[in-house]
């Protein structure tokens, strides 16, 4: 790793210099009050959101001000998940925070006034995964065994679970039914309400294509999930009736491209081929893979635009903001944003660069390879750097975007930073000054 | 008398309170007078003064020596050179017009304590070359002639019209030190009579029991020549301790007078204080109302012991003390002996020891913070009154450049904030007494009372009395602010008038037969009832009492001016035991004792008496007194219009009869905050500096080391000037400071980065109170957290481990920061272009003085500010004009204004804008308010440059 680290601090192309235009974060706030590494950050509504770590303290922030707004204390150990429960009774929607901890208890919070509503303690194991089914106003919470719950708390049905490692993703699908991922295996629920309004659960399927263990599990649309394992493995599955789709072994293609160049480099360490992360936005998913970054689209299932090293070390997080951008974050500290850009035709510097680094100790010669492999692909674009948020001092664990009101990143580094567009801010101040100028009736 | 002072009077150019609305004329505070001292040569005044600078001497007017110096602040010889105080302290303490006389009123039964404002004189000494701005007060002290000491403080210099310029200042300022020595003075007095009655207390037990003795030796006895002396003895010492207790309760009551002097302000939490302690003790006195009950006791104990102490001797001291020892243990009674020692050889209390050491020390603190806010000529003073409230007009812009000017804005408010000697404004002072009593109404008297004793047979007559005594007490108590402020101020020739009738008493002793030709105009009736008070009401019913009293007119009074209805029950009382003692006990009441009470006072009084005898204000009768004094009065430079109200104005003031206490309280302060609102409005003009300019504190570390004295900023000037010298670059260093980017001082040495830290810290916009914004010296490495703390940092350059992790952090947040290294002389930065800065950055400046640059760069940043301040607050600027505006338009005009109307370039508007989003924040602070918020940090992504020399 520290070879790598070495390399990619003196890789020209990651290196973007203190030029930024594209980059609008001019300001941020350093908010402070976790004593830990904070590991979860949830968004409640356009203007909170939720903090948490391995302090057990789930803190409320108010992102346009940076005040913290309420500080949930309970938990004795660190929060293992943490998701929104949103009540919808009618006309007013109300947003409580759900919080699961290593001291194996749940806990349900409202952010306004900082209770705690709700709360099991004693469970049998510390939940994993946590996921809400608003449809059904049920909850479910994955672990070492599988417990569905309804909105007040009380045990519909569990499952007890076979696996060693437990549960660590679920997912909802179509038909009332559950994906839970479950060492290499995805495990499909059924749930069923009896006349009685009982509630029941049933294990339909049993998916173990996965050769190791999977890492993420998400919905992409209503049609297709996906899965990413700890060997690079992607597959794209069919919410429906559960079939494979597509399988994309990420490093595979590449490792098959560059059997020139890795005469010296051994095949390439799991953790750099593992898939930390998936997300989507329903057109792209945007696998994070070791410390690179792959765009794989779904209509043409294939990668479309990748970055083999991406960060100095693992991705942790990642997020299409739109089409064409995205955002990630990693053990390295920092944030990098990324914009998808079709390749120039000539051989551009940048793609030599980046081979070039690869081959470290080479010369030139061995990055003609690779660039030509890439060329030789129709559809392939590249992924630009168009910013970096340098600022904290640990792993940036998860960041969560509120658009043009900012960005929340939280860190191991136990601080959460509020990046803003300082011209924005500065708009919104000015205003506020006006206002109050004419409150006061003049200075 | 001594050769009349040349007083000069305070005049200023303008009417007092009427200047004449000329709307385009500046504001008085805003003229400086080009030409301060234009008949002669500013510096010439003071050469023939016999010392080198102002100085502040306190001066007494000692009883034993006459006017002599206590102490000069600054307490150094140097400053006063040749400059005799003797003579000086002479002539200062000769024109104190304060009316301190004090003794008996006529028809007031007990001697008065004078209850004196303070006066202020202007005084010059032509020929010393000298001017003294000179404020008398006067302390009060038990054992001194008429129980006061009369003191003065003056301001003097050499500079006749900087202490007239300066009037108002001045006797703000010594006010308040006068008010904080009379505090401590008044507890200092009220712990001295609590010692004295207890002494009388026991005394009086002894000789009661004496007394008793020679009772049961046979009724033969009883009128024998030495049982008669002995009752005589007995009454005196009962009359004395009445008059202490009245002392007590007039010292007590000194806080209800309305106060006429406007710059007299007290701590309301120190009154409280000091009321409450008065108020123990007089409850604790007040039951000894009837002091039979307390020496009963001992009559019975030992009755064949006090044989011997029939000489009054010391071993009665012995004998008691196991008593006394019980009963208090931590202070042992002593007996009160008739004759005391020679007056001149008696020592008179130290001002230390008069006013309470916690007190001394505040007011000579004040003292030396006066001294010390005052150096300098009139134009320097003018200069930095007039900087001082142009800049408080800029609110809104000051925090960024420059130095804070504390809280001084309450002051300016009107409330004259008093000077608290224990810092209660603070609060944390520990009291040392048990937390304020509220001021006990009657019923609480009454039920504090003494329960019957079971063993005295007198307990249930005497229990009546004491509650008629208790209601004198209380209308006493009362009344007392009323009549005392209408004789001490107005009225001086009655205190004379007391003050001789207090000498009837005494004025038959051996010692002081000088006092006789005083006294003959003194009636002496209300003497008498207090010792037959005692002995006559045992034998009576107290409904008698009552009845009598009802039925009594009140014809001796006739001469005193308190109001009827409240000294209407008192002096019936007294008129009526007056009756009664006529024929039975007019003897007693005649012969004069060996226990006398003040003894010490009353020796002092004949010697007074003695030396005042040639003295013209003593012998004159009334009415040539108060003509007499008149005119002085008029000389008096009188600040306080409410001085000069008429009497009526006081009785509707001061009469508390129908007021409770707390009223009495309140409507001083009313009066106080129209006069003090007036005259700070005359003013313009604050009184009290700040500490951080002029101070000699010693040279405070940077950062987290308090506030900056402007002398200390005006070294760093040359540090700066250094820099801006030395640097090719520094043009863009402080352009980083001024643009808001954090500049890292990195260097090997310390000093040397500190002193570098110390001048750039000049150009930090808005460093906060001490410097918040600026660390000298970092020897970690430092985190996201500092930069947004921080705008300057000097960091120590190592080569360990740490080192490299320093570097790491260096090169992470290379982007946020700029880079000064002080050993290579090299600038990493971002390229600045800018014309902005070339006047204070100019490393061929002609400026070669460290406090000439400073004050050049405190011009050139007010300038900035300025210019910030407008860009800020212009609407247009910021808001589109019309609802049909986009947002471009706005952004349009904002760069226009910038770049044309300002002229400034892409880098000096970031100047500009840095400054602005500081006014910005500055002033929606108080809405947002909330604390939890962090700080925003603003930065921007460009590349650095490097710069060598």
């Amino acid at each position: 790793m520290s070879l790598v680290k070495l390399l990619t601090g003196t890789s020209p192309v990651l290196c973007i210099g203190e030029e930024q235009p594209k980059n609008w974060f001019t300001e941020l706030q350093v908010l402070k009050g976790h004593f830990d590494i904070v590991r979860f950050l949830v968004q409640i509504d356009d203007f909170r959101c939720a903090s948490a770590g391995d302090d057990g303290l789930v803190l409320v922030w108010n992102v346009e001000t940076g005040e913290r707004l309420q500080e949930l204390r309970g938990h004795s150990q660190q929060i293992t998940a943490i998701t929104t429960f949103t009540c919808n009774n009618g006309l007013t929607s109300h947003t409580s925070l759900l919080t699961a901890s290593s001291d194996r208890s749940l806990s349900l919070w409202d952010p306004d006034t900082g209770n705690r509503v709700q709360t099991i303690s004693d469970l049998q194991s510390s939940v994993k995964c946590l996921l809400v089914l608003e449809r059904l106003c049920v909850w479910v919470s994955g672990g070492e065994e599988l417990c569905v719950w309804n909105k007040d708390f009380q045990l519909q049905c569990h499952k007890q679970n076979h696996s060693d490692t437990g549960i660590t993703a679920l997912i909802e699908l179509p038909k009332n039914c559950i994906a839970a991922a479950m060492d290499k295996q995805i495990v499909i629920y059924r749930l069923t309400f009896s006349t009685d309004s009982s509630l029941s659960m049933a294990e339909i399927r049993c998916l173990s294509d996965h050769q190791d263990q999977i890492r993420a599990l998400i919905n992409v649309n209503d049609g297709f999930f996906a899965s990413g394992s700890h060997a690079g493995e992607l597959i794209l599955w069919d919410a429906i009736d559960w079939n494979i789709l597509a399988y994309e072994h990420i490093l595979w293609e590449e490792s098959q491209a560059c059997t020139q160049a890795e005469i010296r480099l051994a095949a390439p360490k799991p953790s750099e081929m593992s898939i930390q992360h998936l997300t989507t936005n329903g057109k792209h998913i945007l696998a994070a893979v070791g410390s690179g970054l792959y765009v794989y689209s779904i209509q043409t299932k294939s990668v479309v635009a990748y970055r083999k090293v991406a960060h100095d070390s693992n991705i942790l997080h990642t997020m299409l903001l739109s089409d064409s951008e995205l955002m990630s974050c990693s053990e390295d500290g920092s944030v990098r944003m990324w914009e998808i850009q079709d390749l120039p035709l000539p051989a551009e510097p940048a793609s030599a660069g980046f081979f070039g680094m690869w081959t470290f100790g080479r010369t030139n010669k061995q990055s003609g390879p690779p660039s030509k492999k890439v060329m030789e692909v129709p559809n392939i674009r590249m992924l630009e750097l168009t910013g970096d948020l340098i600022g904290h001092s640990g792993a940036v664990q998860m960041f969560v975007s509120f658009r043009e009101n900012g960005l929340v990143t939280c860190s191991a580094d136990h601080l959460l930073i509020l990046w803003k567009d300082g011209e924005r801010q500065s708009h919104l101040r000015s205003l506020a000054l006006f206002q109050k100028l004419e409150e006061n009736g003049g200075l | 008398m001594i050769g009349s002072p040349d007083l000069v009077a305070f005049t200023k150019e303008d009417d007092y309170g009427e200047t004449s609305p000329d709307p385009w004329a500046l504001p008085e505070e805003f003229s400086v007078p080009l030409h301060p001292l234009a008949d002669s040569n500013p510096w010439a005044k003071t050469s023939y003064a016999k010392f080198t600078k102002d100085f502040i001497l306190i001066s007494e007017f000692s009883e034993q020596v006459g006017p002599q110096p206590l102490l000069t602040i600054p307490d150094d010889p140097k400053i006063c050179g040749t400059f005799d105080l003797n003579y000086f302290s002479l002539r200062i303490m000769s024109v104190d017009y304060q009316a301190s006389f004090v003794g008996h009123p006529p028809g007031t039964g007990y001697p008065r304590l004078s209850f004196v404002e303070d006066s202020r004189v202007v005084l010059g000494d032509s020929k010393e070359g000298a001017f003294a701005y000179v404020h008398h007060l006067t302390l009060y002290d038990l054992e001194a002639r008429g129980f006061v000491r009369p003191f003065c403080m003056a301001y003097v210099s050499a500079d006749e019209r900087k202490i007239m310029l300066q009037f108002q200042e001045l006797s703000l300022r010594f006010s308040q030190a006068s008010e904080c020595l009379k505090a401590g003075n008044r507890r200092a007095f009220a712990k001295e009579l609590q010692r004295k009655l207890r002494d009388l207390e026991y005394t009086h037990s002894v000789l009661q029991r004496e007394e008793g003795l020679q009772r049961e030796a046979g009724p033969q006895c009883m009128y024998s020549a030495h049982a008669v002396e002995k009752a005589n003895e007995l009454a005196n010492v009962e009359k004395s301790i009445y008059e202490h207790r009245d002392l007590l309760r007039q010292i007590s009551s000194y806080h209800h007078r309305p106060r006429r002097d406007p710059h007299a302000v007290t701590c309301q939490k120190c009154i409280t204080e000091c009321l409450s302690e008065c108020e123990v003790l007089l409850d604790k006195y007040a039951k000894l109302a009837n002091p039979f009950s307390y020496c009963d006791k001992g009559k019975k104990e030992d009755e064949g012991q006090s044989q011997i102490n029939e000489e009054g001797g010391e071993d009665e001291v012995n004998e008691e003390e196991d008593e006394g020892v019980k009963r208090r243990p931590s202070y042992t009674p002593q007996l009160i002996k008739a004759k005391s020692a020679k007056c001149f050889d008696k020592r008179l209390k130290t001002l230390r020891e008069l006013c309470d050491n916690t007190f001394y020390e505040a007011t000579v603190e004040l003292l030396k913070d006066t001294e010390k806010s005052f150096r300098g000529d009139l134009c320097y003073l003018y200069t930095r009154r007039l900087d001082r409230t142009l800049r408080r007009k800029q609110r809104v812009t000051n925090f960024l450049f420059e130095e804070d000017l504390g809280d001084e804005d309450e002051d300016e408010r009107g409330t004259l904030r008093p000077f608290c000697a224990v810092n209660h404004a603070v609060d944390n002072y520990t009291l040392l007494n048990p937390p304020p009593i509220v001021l006990g109404p009657e019923p609480l008297e009454l039920d504090a009372l003494e329960p019957p004793h079971p063993l005295d047979p007198s307990s249930e007559i005497s229990r009546p009395q004491e509650l008629c005594e208790l209601g004198l007490v209380g209308s006493h108590l009362e009344s007392s602010p009323s009549d005392q402020t209408l004789e001490t101020q107005e009225s001086s020739e009655e205190t004379k008038g007391s003050f001789s009738s207090d000498k009837s008493g005494t004025g038959q002793a051996d010692r002081q037969q000088n006092l006789a030709s005083i006294t003959s105009e003194g009636p002496d009736s209300d003497l008498t009832p207090d010792p037959d008070h005692n002995t006559d009401l045992e034998r009576e019913s107290s409904s008698e009492e009552m009845e009598t009293t009802a039925g009594e007119d009140d014809g001796d009074n006739g001469g005193d001016q308190t109001p009827v209805s409240l000294l209407e029950v008192m002096s019936e009382l007294e008129a009526s035991r007056e009756d009664e003692c006529e024929g039975a006990t007019d003897g007693a009441c005649e012969i004069q004792s060996d226990l006398l009470v003040p003894i010490d006072t009353a020796c002092c009084m004949a010697q007074e008496g003695f030396l005042y005898e040639a003295s013209a204000p003593e012998t004159v009768p009334h009415h040539e007194q108060s003509s007499y004094l008149q005119p002085c009065q008029t000389l008096v430079v009188n600040q306080e219009p409410q001085a000069q109200l008429p009497l009526q104005d006081d009785y509707t003031v001061g009469s508390p009869s129908s007021e409770s206490p707390a009223a009495g309280l309140e409507l001083p302060v009313g009066l106080l905050g129209d006069a003090v609102s007036r005259t700070s409005a005359e003013d313009g003009s604050d009184c009290t500096m700040s500490a951080s300019t002029g101070s000699d504190r010693a040279a405070s570390p940077l950062g987290y080391g308090g506030v900056l004295t402007l002398r200390q900023r005006k070294k760093h000037g040359q540090g700066a000037l250094k820099f801006v010298r030395q640097y090719p670059f520094a043009m863009q260093a402080l352009w980083c400071l001024l643009s808001g980017r954090t500049l890292v001082v990195l260097g090997a040495d310390e000093g040397r980065v500190r002193r570098l830290v110390a001048a750039l810290a000049l150009f930090v916009p808005a460093p906060g109170k001490c410097g918040e914004r600026v660390q000298a010296w970092l020897s970690c490495p430092f985190t996201l957290t500092d930069l947004q703390r921080w705008k300057l940092i000097g960091l120590q350059r190592v080569a360990s481990p740490v080192g490299s992790s320093m570097l790491y952090s260096l090169s992470r947040y290379s982007r946020y920061i700029s880079i000064l290294d002080a050993d290579q002389k090299t600038l990493r930065c971002p390229p600045y272009r800018g014309q902005l800065l070339a006047n204070i950055a100019d490393h061929r400046t002609y400026i070669r003085r460290g406090s000439t640059y400073f004050l050049h760069l405190q011009s050139m940043l007010c300038r900035l500010a300025a210019k910030a301040f407008l860009y800020t607050f212009t609407h247009h600027l910021h808001l589109p004009v019309s609802s049909t505006e986009g947002s471009e338009v706005v952004e349009g005009r904002r760069r226009c204004f910038l770049q044309e109307q300002l002229g400034l370039g892409e880098e000096d508007s970031l100047i500009l804008l840095y400054l602005s989003q500081l006014i910005t924040q500055q002033y929606l602070q108080p809405a947002t308010g909330s604390s939890a918020a962090a700080t925003c940090f603003s930065f921007n992504y460009t590349t650095s440059v490097f710069y060598k020399i």
